[in-house]
């Protein structure tokens, strides 16, 4: 186990090296200065040599990069172009917005989730079956951001359950917080939990195939108990990777419904950054996004091959 | 045949004949403002109703029909065309270092959330039809990779390919003459998902504004248009709504028909 760790402990450690590389040079092959942008056509060239140094901007490629990187390592992200404030706060200040929401759409997706996929799967062939079926096809087809506007429709504009935008801070108490968070997090979850909802199926239907599934029935457990008992667990591998995945699926995807919601999250922040050309902002904040994907394979990788020793002798 | 066959290529065809007879008709010209006749509703002159500006919905959704399905096509394209190659060559020459290349390159591809890196394609190198088609591509090139690879991979311990070598033809030969054959149903299958997933990801580029420009309609930025008027006229976010979940449940249908029609035995279950 420790080998395996260290293995993928190391080719954690080369993606993250290589995805970093790739961001810096894609913000550094985009056209247009920060330096002359901030001061806009009219600047002498004095004031933006200055500036430029202020900035960091004339240092060669190779030491901004690794500032850059040696700053992400010790939590200092730089400062902001245009807000001049500390990058790390502006990202601490709206992950409050985009975590809960990428949690909150999760757990949402995997309570509807798993038993519609459980359902489906012990009344497989039959109505039921096909039925939640037809429903996880469409939900796989509906794109969020207008689902998102459907959910406004009905329950902000004709029933006035939930205010249509906006974010109320979690100072006002978690209920408003969560409230206000509702409409966004059911938006993200559904598409998710439709897709969950077949791996869930699939899987389970799997397993029900297994020998051990007919021993099982063999010994006397109803096929509910031995579903309960030797089946859910078993096929839950599977699952794991997939809610792996979602998360940072859900933290992603929260850019484009962040923007339907008028949420003070990451996606507005990245919006706002690229107009304003603060790619400081930009840039780190698409790291970050990326260090959550990698580790968090990693760690369902470590949680796989904690469970199932086979899969350790594999790379 | 089976009925999601039939189904899918039904829904799919409504859409792909739209795009093409908007070439050269459509109710109405899809740029055309008629101010006194914004806002109208479903039926009437206009059948789908007019925006804001008065402009024909149907006739905008024929055209931006043209805009989705010609960025999700040319997506699938690029990932295909450098996908399968690299597939093809990396199973070609299973286990070496050349192998191990392609597939962490297709990992690293991977662990990047696609639409983050879109919005960053998009934003910087300018919004345009051009730059979505390659931000959607760009992650279409692991998806055929890894499919091609696997499916490859299995194909190169069968006896036939034995035969073939012992004929004294070449890997690159063997690949293109006899694997690629052997791969196509399954990399058609798959071509009909991401074609659905291409059509999601313009629709959501082209909302936030990253997708085409005006005056080029297309459904996701029509759903932006509609946003802060939904209260008063729902009918301009329902209907390019429809059009993209119908274009893109009949993509999906059809993949699943399609993979039972082409080979029964390939009943990879899909998520």
């Amino acid at each position: 186990m420790l080998r395996y760790t260290i293995k993928r402990l190391i080719s954690l450690c080369v993606s993250l090296a290589v995805a970093s590389l790739v961001i810096f040079t894609v913000i550094e092959i985009a056209p247009g200065d920060p330096a002359s942008f901030m001061l806009g056509i009219n600047a002498q060239p004095e004031t933006l040599a200055a500036l430029r140094t202020e900035l960091g901007l004339d240092a060669s490629k190779v030491e901004r990069y690794l500032s850059w990187v040696g700053g992400l390592l010790t939590g200092d992200f730089g400062t902001s172009y245009t807000y001049r404030t500390p990058v790390a706060d502006m990202i601490a200040a709206r992950l409050w917005v985009s975590l809960p929401l990428a949690l909150y759409a999760l757990a949402l997706s995997t309570l509807i989730a798993f038993p519609a996929g459980i359902y489906a799967a012990s009344r497989r062939g039959r109505a039921g079956d096909l039925g939640v079926m037809g429903a996880t096809q469409l939900g796989v087809a509906v794109p969020n951001f207008w689902f998102a506007m459907m959910l406004v429709l009905i329950f902000s504009i004709n029933l006035r359950w939930f205010s249509a935008g906006g974010f109320v801070g979690w100072d006002k108490g978690l209920w408003a917080g969560l409230h206000a968070l509702t409409l966004p997090a059911i938006a993200l979850a559904l598409p998710q939990a439709a897709i969950l909802a077949r791996v869930m199926r699939s899987a389970l239907l799997d397993v029900l195939g297994e020998d051990y599934m007919r021993t099982a029935r063999a010994k006397g457990l109803t096929a509910r108990q031995a579903l309960w008992r030797h089946g859910l667990r078993n096929a839950l591998i599977p699952v794991l990777t997939i809610i792996g995945l979602q998360f940072s699926f859900l933290l992603a995807g929260g850019i484009i419904i962040e923007q339907v919601f008028y949420l003070p999250g990451l996606g507005r922040l990245v919006f706002q950054s690229i107009s304003a050309r603060d790619l400081i902002v930009v840039e780190s904040v698409v790291m970050l996004l990326v260090f959550s994907v990698i580790v968090v394979n990693f760690l369902v990788d470590l949680a796989y091959a904690a469970v199932d020793p086979r899969l350790r002798s594999r790379t | 045949m089976n009925r999601n066959l039939i189904i899918g290529a039904a829904l799919t065809g409504v859409f792909i004949l739209a795009a093409l007879v908007s070439f050269i008709w459509t109710p109405f010209d899809h740029t055309a403002m008629d101010i006194p006749n914004k806002l109208q509703g479903i039926g009437g002159e206009h059948i789908l109703g007019t925006d804001h500006f008065g402009r024909d919905i149907l006739s905008m959704i024929m055209v931006g029909a043209r805009t989705s399905i010609a960025v999700a096509l040319v997506a699938v394209g690029i990932g295909m065309g450098l996908g399968i190659p690299l597939g093809l060559w990396a199973a070609a020459r299973r286990g070496s270092w050349l192998d191990e290349v392609i597939m962490r390159g297709n990992d690293l591809i991977f662990a990047f959330p696609s639409l983050v890196i879109a919005i960053l394609i998009t934003a910087i190198f300018g919004a345009s039809a051009i730059n979505a088609i390659i931000a959607i591509g760009i992650f279409n090139i692991p998806v055929f990779a890894r499919i091609t690879r696997g499916a490859a991979l299995s194909l190169w311990e069968r006896e036939f390919i034995l035969a073939a070598r012992v004929a004294g033809k070449s890997a690159t030969r063997i690949s293109v003459e006899h694997i690629l054959p052997n791969v196509t149903n399954l990399l058609i299958v798959q071509g009909t998902i991401q074609f659905s997933l291409g059509i999601l990801a313009e629709a959501g580029l082209s909302y936030v504004g990253l997708g085409a420009q005006p005056p080029t309609p297309s459904w996701g930025r029509m759903l932006a248009d509609a946003q802060t008027l939904v209260s008063i006229a729902p009918h301009m976010a329902l209907i390019p709504g429809f059009a993209i979940i119908l274009t893109v449940l009949g993509l999906n249908l059809m993949g699943d028909g399609l993979r039972d029609y082409l080979d029964p035995r390939l009943r990879v279950t899909r998520i």
